[in-house]
């Protein structure tokens, strides 16, 4: 392996170690006590103590299963909802204002009102995960599908396609390309939002970790929580970018 | 079948900026800036004649074809083909488009075989949909999609896809545009001889005032917006075409020249 090869994957990691190292000699010398700001050695103590008692993997599933369930709740209703206000013009001008207040407020906003509605459990945080995702997702889909070039409604007229025809086999595909950014970004805003949506109403998942740590005032495990959220949303990223690699939707990058 | 008769058709866009287009929409002719396009066109086209429809750019040349093509409705006057009114886009009049209309997310095989979805058994429509592509020299293409062709490729499938439909009219909207010039030589070439092997009508619009002489059965030439018949001529002059050959040929070319205010033509 030479040099060129390597490179791709030796210089993120030389990053992450310069942070690291950046971290370490913070700690160092601030002089505060490692209760108040952890070194990366106590955070891999700590992260080691999570993993062998099973709650760091606990915690992570219970916020993977919410996000995926408010995410795909998004993504099964946003873009559909899409498609249609995005072709049937009256409904557009019936709705657009509407879409527009709602999107300005944060989800966050909403916790009162989910906890009051759904109670304590699942059901508030998926809410609002859900929230959070739909408005991107259904925006960027109605833009997209505006946005579609006449010509291919023409030629589908020309070869006289049914109006299931014309969802199925000209709009979908036409907006693929521009959908994948758009449900790349509001999986991102979704595992943002997952944290905050578990600080409340529930005792479990990564936000909770990080609630429950502060107040045993154990800094390092708020560190380790916050490094999990970090690795998984890589994670997270690199499947969703795997979609692009469909063959119908790479003329979208030409 | 592909008898044409344009009976006085009239078009006007109403002027509304930043308006949406829509498919099939009426203008609303209460408000805005009528702007009319085609102004009283009587025409008739034969069954099975190559008609090229000359005029300066942005004269309505397109609008009429689309008009004729079902894709837009005249203000008033009646379009016929075959003796019935055309009442929308069908798959009996194909338009092949001035940019692309090949689908940029299925192969050219799947685009192709859009024009034979009529067809209910599986490998009649193969059958037909491979010998399409081998009239227009695309086999061992089939597989690639239509960002992968070169201009000229995407041409010729589109209007392979255009000829499985075995349409009755064939509508070309500046079909050449944006090629260089040695492919479209060759394609006006390619046209000429697929028109002779199926004698279907089709519409040609172009620009090029050579191109329409050359490959014409009939040349229309309008005016400028609002469109009138200018010319309306029957070539019958054998193909190849030549203008040194023709000497009756080279006199058309200069009339029409001198017709579009070109005097000194090379």
């Amino acid at each position: 392996m030479n040099y060129t090869r390597l490179r791709p994957y030796l210089l993120p990691v030389l990053s992450f170690a310069a942070v690291v190292a950046v971290w370490g000699i913070a700690r160092r010398l601030s002089g505060w006590s490692p209760t108040v700001f952890p070194g990366p050695l106590d955070a891999a103590v700590g992260m080691w103590e999570l993993i062998r008692d099973g709650s760091l993997l606990k915690h992570s599933v219970a916020s993977l299963f919410r996000v995926t369930a408010g995410y795909y709740l998004a993504v099964a209703i946003g873009t559909p909802l899409g498609i249609v206000l995005g072709w049937w013009k009256t409904g557009q001008l019936l709705t657009n204002g509407l879409i527009q207040f709602l999107r300005p407020i944060s989800p966050l906003a909403w916790i009162p009102l989910a906890m009051l509605w759904f109670g304590i459990g699942d059901k508030p945080a998926i809410f609002l995960i859900f929230l959070s995702s739909f408005f991107p997702l259904l925006v960027s889909t109605i833009y997209s599908v505006n946005h579609i070039r006449t010509v291919y409604f023409q030629v589908a007229a020309n070869f006289n396609f049914t109006p299931f025809e014309t969802i199925t086999r000209v709009i979908f595909p036409a907006i693929l390309p521009d959908i994948l950014p758009a449900l790349r970004i509001s999986l991102g805003i979704a595992w943002l939002v997952v944290v905050a949506a578990e600080m409340i109403a529930v005792k479990s998942g990564l936000g909770y970790l990080i609630l429950d740590s502060r107040n045993a005032l154990r800094m390092d495990y708020v560190m380790d929580a916050m490094i999990a959220i970090g690795v998984i949303g890589i994670c997270l990223d690199r499947v969703i970018v795997q979609l692009n690699r469909i063959k119908s939707v790479a003329w979208g990058r030409t | 079948m592909g008898h044409i008769l344009v009976k006085d058709v009239r078009k006007e866009y109403v002027e509304r900026r930043g308006a949406r287009r829509r498919m099939n929409s009426d203008p609303d002719l209460r408000s805005g800036n009528h702007l009319p396009v085609l102004d009283g066109i009587d025409l008739e086209f034969a069954n099975g004649e190559l008609v090229c429809i000359l005029g300066p750019s942005g004269c309505g040349k397109t609008t009429l074809a689309r008009v004729i093509a079902g894709f837009d409705r005249p203000t008033s006057g009646t379009v016929l083909i075959d003796g019935e009114k055309v009442k929308g886009p069908s798959s009996e009049h194909i338009f092949v488009f001035q940019h692309s209309g090949l689908f940029p997310w299925m192969t050219v095989w799947e685009n192709v075989r859009l024009g034979a979805r009529h067809m209910k058994e599986k490998e009649e429509m193969a059958a037909k949909v491979q010998e399409h592509l081998d009239v227009v020299n695309l086999t061992g293409y089939e597989h690639l999609y239509p960002h992968q062709l070169s201009g000229g490729m995407q041409r010729r499938a589109e209007l392979a896809r255009a000829l499985v439909a075995d349409p009755e009219v064939l509508f070309m909207d500046e079909p050449f545009a944006g090629l260089d010039f040695l492919t479209r030589l060759k394609m006006r070439e390619e046209i000429i001889n697929m028109h002779e092997l199926i004698q279907k009508t089709i519409v040609f619009i172009t620009h090029d005032i050579d191109e329409a002489l050359v490959m014409g059965d009939r040349v229309v030439v309008f005016t400028e917006r609002p469109a009138k018949v200018r010319l309306d001529l029957k070539l019958e002059f054998p193909h190849p075409r030549d203008f040194h050959s023709y000497d009756e040929l080279e006199r058309l070319r200069r009339d029409v020249y001198t017709e579009l205010g070109v005097h000194y033509a090379l």
